[in-house]
């Protein structure tokens, strides 16, 4: 399982690139395996605002439903269109299908390091 | 506590991912369950459903029995013939959907859903008479199934041609797969051509892997309960605790063909003739809108409340989300519109004709 040194994660398995002071929002490997295969993805919209540790979107698997959480409060500055047509590429490459770029950022959930954050996993198995 | 079937050791080996259902550990997957789902579709796959129940009814007056328990017609059967039917209550709704083997002459097997046992065989005892005892045997018997249009090539490498039941609901017992006894029963819940195997417990692991290795060349997957679901649902068979309960009656389920009301008595007949035509029909919804479609989703018709969805995913094969929907009649004719609050959501769906999947003749 791949995580990413220069990505930071939550506890939630969400992933933050941060860019400037824009950040980049997606889920994690460990997240997208467990989840297994995605058909559906339920994106907000560019100008909604977001909350850390609020729902943002939701994700659908051929089983389940799961709610994705917002690491970071701020409004949206862009959404990546392209998942609601194709959400297996989630699946397929989680840190390169970005869910929303969030700006006006005003608060940021504690975070994990790569390393933390694969620490964190073991401990939960 | 959950019971492990006797293959579990092979599932976790194999890497399934483990879950709890109907108290058994069992792969809810292994590779994905669109993989496993496609693999049934175009090839073949093999599942453990050891967690079913398993009872053999004997006595002379076994099959009496069973025509006053159950709704179908158990008069007039061969050897070997198998037959679905719902077992209803006093009420018309329906204690569980089962399949009986006739194996001769006052001896009958019959298969139940794994979370019905124990009320099951309340249910038996309670109402059995005459000359007949019915015992649980599940605890003994393992169940395999192998599903797709490959699988009568696979099966044809490990026994002989005259093993091999013809007939759908048709089974062979008795019979010995490469030393292992076990019967063949031409039966099975995925909508694809395939064979259902009974086997002692201690046999199972042996027997998968023969399976397993047999099928290789034809592309023999791994199937877990999540593609269980999804080609049962693709395939519209209705699922206990979803399209049927102790409070729908079969005919609501759509299931008339298996309710012979010609019948001298059965346990729920008396209600189902008082209550006459189902004011309410399992339907087939195809989602229209953007989302998916679970159970217990109320459906709007021209803004009022008509119903609740009993089953509902995205169909890997089809390719779009459908639900299986218990509506009111004046909202059940094909091409109907109606829209399903998907939490907080209405989603736009159209009541089509079931089966959603229907496999192509050979």
């Amino acid at each position: 399982m791949q995580f990413p040194e220069e990505l930071k994660y939550v506890k939630s398995h969400e992933w933050i690139k941060v860019e400037g002071d824009q950040a980049r929002i997606g889920i994690s490997d460990y997240a997208q395996d467990a989840l297994g295969d995605l058909v559906f993805v339920n994106l907000p919209e560019v100008g909604d605002e977001v909350e850390a540790g609020d729902v943002f979107a939701d994700v659908e698997s051929v089983k389940a439903v799961s709610d994705i959480y917002s690491p970071v409060s701020g409004i949206v500055a862009a959404v990546n269109e392209e998942l609601m047509e194709n959400p297996e590429k989630i699946n397929v490459d989680p840190y390169g299908a970005w869910m929303i770029l969030v700006e006006k950022i005003t608060e940021t959930e504690e975070c994990m390091d790569a390393a933390q954050y694969r620490e964190y996993i073991e401990n939960q198995e | 506590m959950d019971k492990k079937t006797p293959l579990y050791d092979t599932h976790v080996k194999a890497k399934g991912k483990i879950v709890s259902f109907a108290g058994y550990l069992l792969p809810v997957q292994y590779e994905g369950v669109m993989a496993e789902h496609m693999a049934v579709r175009e090839r073949c796959g093999l599942f453990d459903v050891s967690h079913m129940g398993e009872f053999v009814l004997t006595g002379k007056d076994a099959g009496k029995n069973l025509n006053a328990l159950l709704t179908n017609d158990y008069s007039h059967m061969e050897d070997g013939q198998a037959r679905y039917s719902p077992m209803c209550n006093e009420q018309g709704g329906v204690v569980d959907d089962l399949i009986v083997y006739k194996v001769r002459e006052d001896h009958y097997f019959i298969v139940v859903n794994a979370a019905n046992k124990e009320k099951d065989l309340a249910w038996m005892q309670a109402h059995i008479f005459g000359d007949a005892v019915c015992q649980d045997v599940s605890d003994r018997v393992a169940l395999i199934a192998l599903q797709g249009p490959k699988a009568d090539q696979i099966l044809k490498k490990l026994v002989p041609d005259e093993a091999i039941p013809k007939k759908y609901y048709t089974c062979k017992f008795d019979q010995n797969l490469q030393g292992i006894r076990c019967g063949i029963s031409k039966t099975g819940y995925t909508g694809e051509e395939g064979y259902e195997f009974y086997l002692e417990g201690k046999d199972a692991p042996a027997f998968w892997d023969l399976l397993m290795k047999a099928g290789k060349e034809e592309g023999l997957a791994a199937c877990g309960l999540g593609a269980r679901d999804t080609l049962r649902l693709e395939a519209a068979m209705p699922l206990y605790g979803h399209e049927m309960d102790d409070e729908i009656t079969p005919l609501e389920t759509g299931l008339g063909s298996f309710v012979k009301m010609e019948k001298q008595d059965f346990t729920g007949k008396s209600a189902l003739l008082k209550s006459g035509e189902p004011k309410r029909l399992r339907v087939g919804l195809k989602v229209v809108g953007r989302g998916i479609v679970r159970e217990q989703m109320d459906v709007y018709g021209n803004g009022k409340l008509v119903g609740k969805t009993t089953s509902g995913t995205h169909c890997p094969y089809l390719g779009y989300a459908v639900a299986m929907a218990l509506l009111s009649k004046d909202y059940t004719q094909p091409g109907t519109r109606v829209e399903v609050e998907v939490r907080g959501r209405k989603v736009e769906a159209e009541v089509v004709s079931l089966p959603f999947y229907k496999r192509k003749k050979q």
